[in-house]
């Protein structure tokens, strides 16, 4: 049988009770609005993390729910940055969450006019036989221009290749370029450092 | 429950507007369009119902005194950030004992006239907000019982209670709530009320970084701004004043939950000289309905004796 | 600071509470003028004059921290008897090659000190003379002349005195239109806070690097600071912003074209005997530091190659590529654009909105086999071959370019482990959140995985060229159906570990040159100390000392501030309590203090080295700079500088002033790109280019874009490209608040809004001449949330000859009210590509070591 509405909640006594007489506070209250919490209170964890933005190295806490990201704000324990962000630190959880992010691999064939969607692994694979490819039809034993500067020199590398990037990278990710990149006879490593 | 509020000293805001996007993050705010005003570095605008929190960017042809030019020795030790984070967020670390503080060398000869021209000028930010008025015109005149008063002082549209009826639109002296177009009802800055429920800071006092939103307890607040002024006079800005802190200084709210620190007259940030909430007339009226009523019973009265007598 | 740093700005804010004086000097008033004590306005490209005119003042007033200079300074060295000054020169320093636009070295090393003095993270040793030789240099810094009464007339204290003789505040109202009276407030308010109780910092940006003369730039900063004793001391310091969150880490494990991990040197192909002996010699000094230089290299090779890298093979040394020459970014864009590159890798940068001159960028990656572009969401480099400005205008044919593109979409830092080296030297961790969706891959993954196929790809080659992709070291954890490689397994090797059992290396003091131990990074040796991942500390602040170091770990060895050692006085004592940092404990016999000190733990400061001392045992008491091989700080640079042992004014690549200080016009050593598809304006008072252009950002923006201008919260707060004038350049332009204008230089023209304000000032210079300057946010481009004409298409090819930066923040150009550019061609693929040589030939200021003054140009310009 269901509960009938008891006196007690009759708006009039309710007023009294709560001492909001004009009824304007808590008595106005929604069962909504009762149980307002913050989003942050429900999340399964809390990731710590550093602002990718500028070099300043604001700490942030990532919060988790359902492995969605719900709220992104301030670290109050950082000396950095004492729980503060600037507006583009304010705005991680947009940077991260956002439409514009694309998830899939998209190639554009020579000539093409437009994109198109193609497997991760292809594409490795892609990526890997055109590096082995130019790396050996450009691959510098010595240098072979006659009258270079450094003609006849040992120089066991390609100029075929290049890369930029890396000031937005970790620097495990920049170890691991530089590494293969080194290893691979590429000098042309480049990144933001010069902009 | 105490009554918490902002105080929003402007002296110590950067324009960064980190306050704007904490808000719309933390609320999950849409954006308010995407143009180019020409009016300095603000292309907000206004407060509307997607932005709660906006930065007026003011170019001024005159001077502010501690901007740009010499100004007096500073008392040791006044940290800006020293009695801040109320909430249980960590002040700096006394870096250094003792200061003595440093001064701009007096160096007699005039300046040359370009740099005359520069220190006529000055450039002032303010971060404006709902002031969540102590007497709320949008509160009471909504007639559907969706914005209440929370126990933190602050005032709180309801979303789902809202019927977007309009009443608090026009009932706002500071034209901060407005309606949404696309579910027409009414939005304003809710002073975070979720994350105050969770002993969370408002999202944009926390990403301040130069602590010119400043919450807290609104008595602790008003006392800081007053001596925030006197700190501020004693430096050179004569100008230095509050903004509806206090019933006295702004009757027709009763003072401001959110309040502010100001550095020259309320028009020049946009802010009305001296708001009255509409409804605050409305005890006035009722009052001069019934001296009406009261005198046209007593002519009748006097009428009606007189003819008896007559 | 305040407009690209707020969180930073922080604490200058509180500085400023707590009585400390901010200056500011800008060409513009912006968000940072407006909260601090002084707002200098200055001209743009004209930083030199205006420090070397406080050093003018410093010294002419002695201002001078003249303990400090004397014990941490070489002010008393004497310097060779060869070396001229720009004061005898007309602006140039003896050792000028007029053939080459290079100098020399050899006349600028100390007297009595064999060859040139080594210099920490020197890059371009293989250059010098008496390098490649063999021998260990340095061998004789113990014996180096010095007058401790600094009156030596070749002493660098008197050189530096004669050196900025001219800079006085004439000079600067002349050069800087800074009025003579302001001038003088900041150099005596600078000037008089300095001594025992007193330091000052600065902070800069870009706005100091990216000029044709930027190293020079930070070089007179730091000249000022080591002559008021503001370096190494809490609260001094010249602190570098970056833009990058990691932009730190990518110079320390550099993907830079010409240092590995540490600033080790890219080997050089010129030297006879390209062996690890001779590369070591080359690089390494006899003294101090830098003679433990050959344990890092042996440690690096282990790391990398592994148990095939021995003592015998010289630990596969002879391996690693090497450099001929400059193979930096504009070098590379410019032979990709003739066709000489195949392959490109783009990763989370976006180079056709960010660096400069985008038409020329666009036009090599026209001409290459394959693109691969890594990033959230395809910027205007991925999509250059469909929305670039010439693909719209017609000039180019989409059908017409061959690049095949490929885009991986990135993961986020959310969405991986990993570590950025911020600004401040800190490197701090981040966890991974979640995991990224879709193909969404971090760098890591990518890049492991390429190497892991190219590995398989060439591991039956007998070809000795495939050698090093063999032999190296690529065996990393993975985790997860999508095979994530460990990020902290790549950090411990990073930090180092003893090959005989794997475990980490304590600092990078343990490593060995014996082939013991492998070390991916030696500065960043100790970052996983005890198998701690030391750069995921989080110990509250609140919880700590005010130097916080339980938070992160900062390299080297976990030390805050560098240099540390000069916090105390000669004899090891605090200069005073208010600056206690590092001192001398006479009980302990050891330094010790609130940061880890910046010195041989034990030695005394009364320690002095005997005759004939090498490497760590030269290091004296007193010797606050460790790193240099004679341990000074240096107000003048023997070498290491590819452009003068002192910083010198000259103007930019293009300027409206001809330069006030000397008859030489530009830096003589910069690079130029001399290319039809780079044209220069004359080197000053070119007619058509009258305004000086700058180009900044906005805080509500982030450099290219790529993580900002597709974000609503962010678009809708700057939405639209603009550009800054003042009132009286309105006026003399009819330009009109929130209008439009179109704005020129010889590479391109660009339309955006235009914004009228006080902020802009004209400002007066040398004969009365009102400078007029424009500013240039430079955020917007072709695709994008908002999208608007891009500042950096304005831009030409031209460097800074130290670290190859281009000069974007003072160059010329014209501005007209409205929008002109509508039927515009670029200069790479336009009708100028068509069109005869340019009439008029802008003149330059080179070569010429006894270049006499240039007079503008006489034959009037074609008109436009």
């Amino acid at each position: 049988m269901p509960k009938l509405p008891v006196l007690s909640d009759w708006p009039v006594l309710r007023q009294l009770r709560r001492r909001d007489p004009s009824g304007l506070g808590s008595t106005a209250a929604s069962p909504r609005t009762r149980s307002l919490a913050p989003r942050t209170a429900s999340a399964d964890r809390v990731a710590r993390s550093i602002c990718p933005y500028c070099a300043v190295g604001c700490g942030q806490l990532v919060y988790v729910k359902d492995e969605k990201i719900v709220d992104i704000e301030g670290d109050p324990d950082s000396p950095v940055s004492q729980g503060c962000l600037c507006p583009k630190g304010a705005a991680t959880f947009q940077l991260v969450t956002g439409a514009h992010r694309l998830e899939q691999v998209l190639y554009r064939r020579p000539g093409g006019t437009s994109w198109e969607a193609i497997p991760l692994e292809q594409a490795m694979e892609m990526v890997a036989q055109r590096v082995k490819k130019a790396r050996d039809e450009t691959w510098q034993e010595r240098v072979e221009d006659e009258g270079a500067e450094h003609h006849g020199d040992q120089v066991r590398r390609t100029l075929g290749i290049a890369h930029l990037g890396g000031a937005t990278l970790d620097n495990e990710e920049n170890y691991l370029l530089k590494k293969l990149f080194t290893a691979l006879g590429v000098v042309q490593v480049e990144n933001q450092a010069r902009i | 429950m105490q009554e918490m509020g902002f105080f929003t000293d402007t002296t110590l805001c950067i324009g960064c507007k980190a306050c704007e996007v904490a808000c719309k993050q933390w609320n999950q705010l849409p954006d308010d369009g995407f143009s180019l005003t020409g009016m300095s570095y603000d292309n907000t605008g206004a407060l509307g119902a997607s932005t709660w929190r906006h930065v007026a960017f003011v170019e001024r042809t005159e001077p502010l005194p501690g901007q740009g030019s010499p100004r007096d020795g500073i008392e040791a030790g006044a940290g800006a950030f020293a009695e801040l984070r109320p909430l249980g967020q960590p002040a700096p670390t006394s870096l250094l004992h003792d200061v003595a503080p440093t001064h701009l060398a007096d160096v007699p000869a005039a300046l040359g006239p370009s740099q005359q021209a520069l220190g006529k000028f000055s450039w002032l930010m303010m971060s404006d907000v709902c002031k969540h008025c102590e007497r709320a015109g949008c509160l009471e005149a909504c007639p559907t019982g969706a914005i209440l008063r929370t126990e933190f002082g602050s005032v709180y549209i309801q979303p789902d209670v809202c019927n977007g009826c309009g009443y608090c639109v026009s009932a706002c002296p500071f034209g901060v709530v407005d309606r949404r177009e696309d579910d027409g009802r009414a939005w304003k800055c809710t002073l975070c009320y979720d994350r105050l429920e969770g002993g969370m800071v408002p999202a944009c006092a926390k990403a301040c970084p130069t602590a010119s939103i400043q919450f807290g307890p609104l008595e602790d607040l008003r006392e800081r701004a007053r001596t925030r002024v006197e700190q501020l006079r004693s430096r050179g800005v004569g100008g230095a004043h509050l903004y509806g802190e206090s019933a006295q200084s702004q009757p027709g709210t009763e003072g401001l939950h959110a309040f502010f620190l100001l550095c020259d007259r309320p028009e020049v940030y946009g802010l009305p000289p001296d708001p009255v909430v509409p409804t605050a007339k409305i005890v006035a009226s009722w009052r001069a309905m019934a001296t009406g009523v009261l005198s046209l019973a007593a002519l009748a009265l006097g009428a009606v004796l007189s003819a008896r007598r007559a | 600071m305040a407009e690209c740093h707020p969180v930073a700005f922080r604490w200058v804010m509180e500085a400023k509470n707590r009585g400390a004086t901010i200056i500011h000097v800008d060409p513009r008033f912006t968000r940072t003028s407006a909260v601090s004590d002084l707002h200098v306005p200055i001209r743009p490209g004209s930083d030199i004059a205006f420090l070397g005119g406080i050093i003018h003042h410093v010294l002419e007033h002695d201002l001078w921290f003249e303990e400090y200079v004397r014990a941490y300074t070489n002010a008393s060295t004497i310097v060779d008897e060869g070396f001229r000054d720009t004061e005898d020169l007309e602006g140039f320093f003896s050792g000028f090659d007029a053939e080459s636009n290079t100098y020399s070295w050899e006349t600028w090393k100390y007297q009595g000190v064999d060859g040139v003095v080594p210099a920490a993270g020197h890059k371009l040793v293989y250059g010098e003379e008496g390098a490649g030789r063999g021998d260990l240099r340095g061998t004789k810094m113990l014996e180096r002349e010095t007058d401790p009464t600094l009156r030596h007339p070749r002493c660098v204290f008197q050189l530096l005195r004669r050196h900025f003789a001219r800079y006085t505040p004439e000079m600067v109202e002349e050069t800087c239109g800074i009025p003579k009276a302001l001038f003088l407030k900041v150099a005596e308010t600078l000037g008089r806070n300095s001594g025992r109780e007193r330091t000052g910092a600065f902070c800069y940006a870009v706005g100091w690097t990216q000029h044709t003369v930027g190293v020079q730039y930070i070089r007179t900063a730091a000249i000022l600071q080591l002559l008021l004793g503001n370096i190494g001391r809490p609260g001094g310091g010249i602190m570098a912003l970056r833009g990058h969150a990691s932009i730190q880490g990518s110079t320390d494990i550099p993907t830079l074209f010409d240092i590995l991990p540490g600033y080790l040197p890219m080997p050089h192909a010129s030297l006879p005997d390209r062996g690890l002996d001779q590369y070591v010699n080359n690089n390494a000094s006899a003294t101090h530091w830098w003679s433990e230089f050959r344990k890092y290299v042996v440690s690096l090779c282990k790391a990398w190659f592994g148990t095939a890298a021995t003592p015998e093979n010289d630990f596969l040394f002879d391996l690693l590529p090497r450099l001929t020459g400059n193979h930096s970014h504009m070098v590379t864009v410019s032979e990709m654009a003739d066709g000489k590159l195949k392959g490109y890798f783009v990763m989370g940068e976006n180079p056709t909105v960010g660096s400069m001159h985008g038409a020329l960028h666009r036009k090599g990656l026209r001409a290459l086999d394959w693109l691969v572009v890594r990033d959230f969401t395809l910027t205007e480099t991925a999509e250059f071959w469909r929305t670039a400005p010439e693909i719209a205008r017609g000039e180019v044919r989409t059908e017409e370019i061959r690049t095949e593109v490929f885009f991986f979409p990135a993961a986020t830092h959310t969405e991986k482990d990993g570590s950025f080296t911020n600004t401040q030297r800190m490197l701090q961790w981040h966890h991974r959140a979640v995991e990224p969706r879709g193909d969404c891959r971090s760098e890591l993954h990518f890049t492991y995985h390429l190497g892991k196929r190219l590995k398989a790809l060439y591991a039956g080659s007998t070809d000795p060229k495939d050698r090093a992709i063999q032999a190296l070291t690529w065996d990393y954890p993975t985790r997860g159906p999508q095979e994530d490689p460990d990020a902290e397994a790549v950090l411990r090797e990073v930090n180092g570990f003893t090959v005989a059992d794997g475990r980490p290396v304590p600092g990078f003091a343990e490593l060995k040159d014996d082939g013991s131990t492998a070390c991916g990074c030696w500065i960043y040796s100790g970052c996983f100390r005890d198998g701690v991942n030391q750069t995921a500390r989080r110990r509250p602040e609140r919880e700590q000392h005010w130097v916080a170091p339980d938070w992160g770990w900062a390299w080297p060895a976990n030390r805050r501030i560098l240099y540390n050692r000069t916090s105390a006085d000669p004899e090891g004592r605090p200069w005073s309590e208010r600056k206690r940092y590092v001192w001398w404990d006479e009980e302990q016999r050891q330094w010790t203090g609130y940061d880890v000190p910046d010195f041989v733990k034990d030695r005394p400061p009364s320690y002095r080295p005997p005759p004939g001392a090498r490497g760590t045992a030269a290091i004296s008491g007193d010797d606050a700079f460790i790193m240099q091989a004679d341990g000074k700080g240096w107000l003048f640079a023997p070498s290491g500088l590819l452009d003068g042992p002192f910083p010198t004014h000259y103007e930019p690549e293009e300027s409206v002033l001809e330069n006030p200080l000397y008859p030489q016009q530009c830096n003589p050593a910069r690079m130029e790109w001399h290319r039809r598809d780079n044209p220069y304006h004359a080197a000053w008072g070119d007619p058509r280019f009258p305004f000086v252009l700058t180009t900044y950002r906005l805080t509500e923006h982030h450099t290219a874009g790529g993580m900002s201008r597709w974000l609503s919260w962010l678009s809708e707060l700057q939405p639209e490209m603009f550009c800054e004038v003042s009132r009286e350049l309105a006026a003399e332009r009819g330009l009109r608040n929130g209008g439009w204008a179109t704005i020129t230089t010889a590479r391109g023209e660009i339309e955006c809004r235009v914004l009228v304000t006080d902020r802009m000032r004209p400002l007066r210079v040398k004969g009365g001449r009102t400078v007029h300057t424009i500013g240039l946010p430079y955020h917007w481009s072709f695709v994008g949330r908002v999208t608007g004409d891009p500042a950096n298409e304005l831009i030409g090819f031209v460097a800074d000859p130290n670290v190859s930066i281009q000069e974007s923040k003072a160059f010329t150009g014209d501005i007209r009210s409205g929008r002109h550019a509508r039927g515009r061609r670029s200069v790479t693929d336009g009708v100028a590509l068509r069109e005869p040589e340019p009439r008029i030939h802008a003149p330059r200021d080179l070569p010429g070591l006894h270049a006499k003054k240039r007079s503008p140009p006489v034959e009037p310009p074609e008109p436009r």
